[in-house]
């Protein structure tokens, strides 16, 4: 910002011109950014409503599923048939059951509970395994370059165009459905993104001087890589794993909806969903309950992953400082 | 263009190499294909004559070599389920589950494009915010939870559908929309963010300053060239929907195509089946890929194809 700062009037008015018609570029047509950019990010991000609700949200459910076994009133397959199928507490219910029961006697309100332990937990794991596999390929391939590169590249390319779905369900169908082999199956299918993505910051960073510059005084790659590569990569690799997260929530509960990811009686809100769902024409609640989760929770990740996008890119950031100076230059 | 095509065909021959080596190791190294042909009670020596008789005692790369000349003639085996031969039950289930795909791509075609274009119309204002609001809802939403609320509310409360067989125009109706619902979520967002910034150049604002009325430019200049994007992503969805992820909808609401059968056939260890869905999958999105690149092509001469 320094080298083009204004020196005279004129230039200063065409400087802010300037930078305001980028500021625009990079509100235009993204609520959640604009709001974000329009004021600060911090204290403009506790006024947004959304976000703020969003943020909440999670917050609680990682809370709730890290301490699950102490929240929850009753274990999750805990309860007797003598139990089963208990309304709510707003339908005539006890306060024992608030949710009521599941008709094997389970407390539905302890089995969500522990279902957003599972949801977390394969969430996190998957997007770890996944993540660093998936860097670790695109460094490689975009550093090295040449056969090396065409080599992992033409992997990433083939799995990419295989119905990665039928795979999972292949899979699964030949290890049977439990936490370990769920994250096993959807990190098989989903370290291509991270690949492809990393290689493309790398091969742009490989161009940019400062790499150059400490090719030529010597560095060895993993010096390059470690501290001119990688600082890069975290922006646009926060926002990739927040976004994957939110498809790996929904991924687990449709492969445990099918009844080959987690199996009953052990929780996950796909399974739960699976389960209400045998009785929706007679009571759809059981069902609505685990997949209103779901919905609440994936879409406060996606929330969050569109304000993450403007918190952590170097150019947004420098937008959004250009933005402030604007704003107080007008107030002036 | 001929080398474009002679490369993509021998990279999809690649895929489905891939894909069927895939399902070789998977049922053959890390599982046995003996524990999904007999029932669970089956005592070990009905195991050892089994595996003896179907020649899974054999060294791996013998038994390669045979799964390799059954793929290259097209014989799966018999559906352990459903007693036929396994490619001709992928081929009587698959049109359903085509119809589904298309019908479904039809809604998301007819109803993303005028919503993304409403909600592009002012960035930031309400009708926006509601719209962007939506679809981020619609996307986040899991399609089955989708399908069970579609079901609650319109079969089980307004009985607007009976839960029965009726005629297939009206069984398609709820199961189409819940296919389409994600994807109109995405292709909305994709159309409004793609017509914001064509409604930014400059070549809509010398349409405006000469006098173009504002609806014939968002119309015909601005959507048209927003309109690459976006059949970029409606090509992904479609590939999207052919690569099984119709299994979930027809899960729930019963629907009797490929997806359907071949859950059935994983609850029945039907391993023949299972196989024989792969690899005809495979080769579908393989095709669909080509087609879609020519498409891209053919609507955007700038598009090199390489």
């Amino acid at each position: 910002m320094s080298a083009t700062e204004p020196v005279d009037e004129l230039s200063a008015t065409q400087f802010e011109e300037h930078k305001a018609l980028e500021a625009e570029e990079a509100i235009q047509g993204r609520p959640f950014e604009l709001s974000a950019v329009r004021g600060g990010l911090l204290g403009k991000f506790a006024n947004d409503k959304l976000a703020f609700v969003a943020i909440g949200w999670l917050v609680m459910i990682v809370f709730v599923a890290i301490f699950a076994s102490w929240i929850a009133p009753y274990g999750q397959s805990q309860g007797t048939l003598g139990d089963a199928d208990k309304s709510p507490v707003w339908n005539g219910g006890s306060w024992d059951h608030i949710f009521g029961t599941t008709p094997q006697g389970y407390d539905i309100l302890s089995r969500l509970i522990h279902g957003a332990r599972t949801s977390l937990v394969i969430g996190i794991a998957v997007v770890l395994a996944a993540g660093l596999f998936g860097v670790v390929i695109g460094l490689i391939s975009g550093y090295k370059g040449g056969r090396t590169d065409r080599l992992l590249m033409g992997w990433v390319d083939v799995q990419v165009s295989f119905p990665g779905l039928l795979m999972a369900l292949l899979l699964l169908m030949v290890l049977r459905g439990s936490v370990q082999t769920v994250i096993l199956v959807l990190a098989i299918n989903g370290w291509m993104v991270y690949a492809r993505m990393t290689r493309g910051v790398v091969l742009s960073m490989k161009e940019r001087p400062f790499v150059e510059a400490a090719e030529i005084i010597g560095a060895r790659p993993r010096r390059v890589i470690m501290t001119h590569v990688l600082p890069n990569l975290v922006s646009p690799l926060a926002t990739l794993a927040t976004l994957e997260f939110a498809r790996i929530v929904l991924a687990e509960a449709a492969l445990s909806f099918l009844g080959l990811g987690i199996q009953f009686p052990q929780t996950s809100w796909g399974t739960d969903a699976a389960q209400g769902g045998q009785f929706i024409n007679r009571n759809p609640w059981p069902a609505i309950y685990p997949g209103l989760a779901l919905t609440i929770t994936v879409l406060a990740v996606n929330i969050v992953a569109a304000w993450l996008r403007v918190a952590f890119d170097p150019q947004e950031r420098e937008k959004r400082h250009a933005a402030t100076v604007i704003a107080g230059a007008k107030q002036l | 263009m001929a080398t474009f095509l002679v490369r993509r065909l021998l990279q999809g021959v690649i895929v489905v190499v891939a894909a069927a080596i895939f399902v070789f190791v998977a049922t053959r190294a890390v599982g046995d294909p003996v524990d999904f042909i007999l029932p669970l009670s089956a005592s070990e020596e009905q195991r050892e004559n089994l595996r003896v008789e179907l020649g899974f005692d054999r060294p791996m790369s013998e038994q390669f070599v045979d799964y390799a000349g059954d793929v290259a003639r097209l014989d799966f085996g018999e559906s352990t389920y459903l007693n036929d031969d396994a490619l001709t039950v992928v081929f009587d289930y698959l049109p359903k589950t085509l119809q589904l795909v298309g019908f479904g791509m039809l809604i998301s075609l007819v109803t993303s494009v005028p919503l993304g274009v409403l909600a592009s119309r002012k960035p930031g204002g309400r009708l926006d915010k509601i719209l962007t609001t939506a679809s981020l809802t619609g996307l986040s939403m899991p399609q089955f939870f989708l399908g069970q609320v579609l079901v609650a509310v319109f079969i089980t409360r307004l009985t607007w559908f009976d839960p029965g067989p009726g005629p297939w125009h009206k069984n398609l109706v709820l199961p189409a929309i819940c296919m389409a619902l994600p994807a109109v979520g995405r292709l909305a967002m994709t159309v409004r963010s793609a017509m914001i910034e064509e409604l930014n150049s400059q070549y809509v604002k010398v349409a405006r300053a000469k006098g173009m009325p504002a609806r014939r430019v968002s119309g015909v200049h601005a959507l048209r060239n927003a309109g690459i994007p976006f059949v970029t992503l409606y090509g992904w969805e479609l590939i999207r929907a052919l690569a099984g992820y119709t299994v979930v909808v027809e899960t729930v609401f019963a629907w009797p195509g490929l997806g359907f059968v071949l859950i059935q056939g994983i609850k029945e260890r039907d391993f023949y089946l299972v196989q024989a869905s792969v690899f005809v999958v495979a080769v579908l999105v393989v095709v669909i890929s080509i087609v879609i690149d020519l498409v891209y092509k053919a609507l955007d001469p700038r598009v090199q194809l390489s």
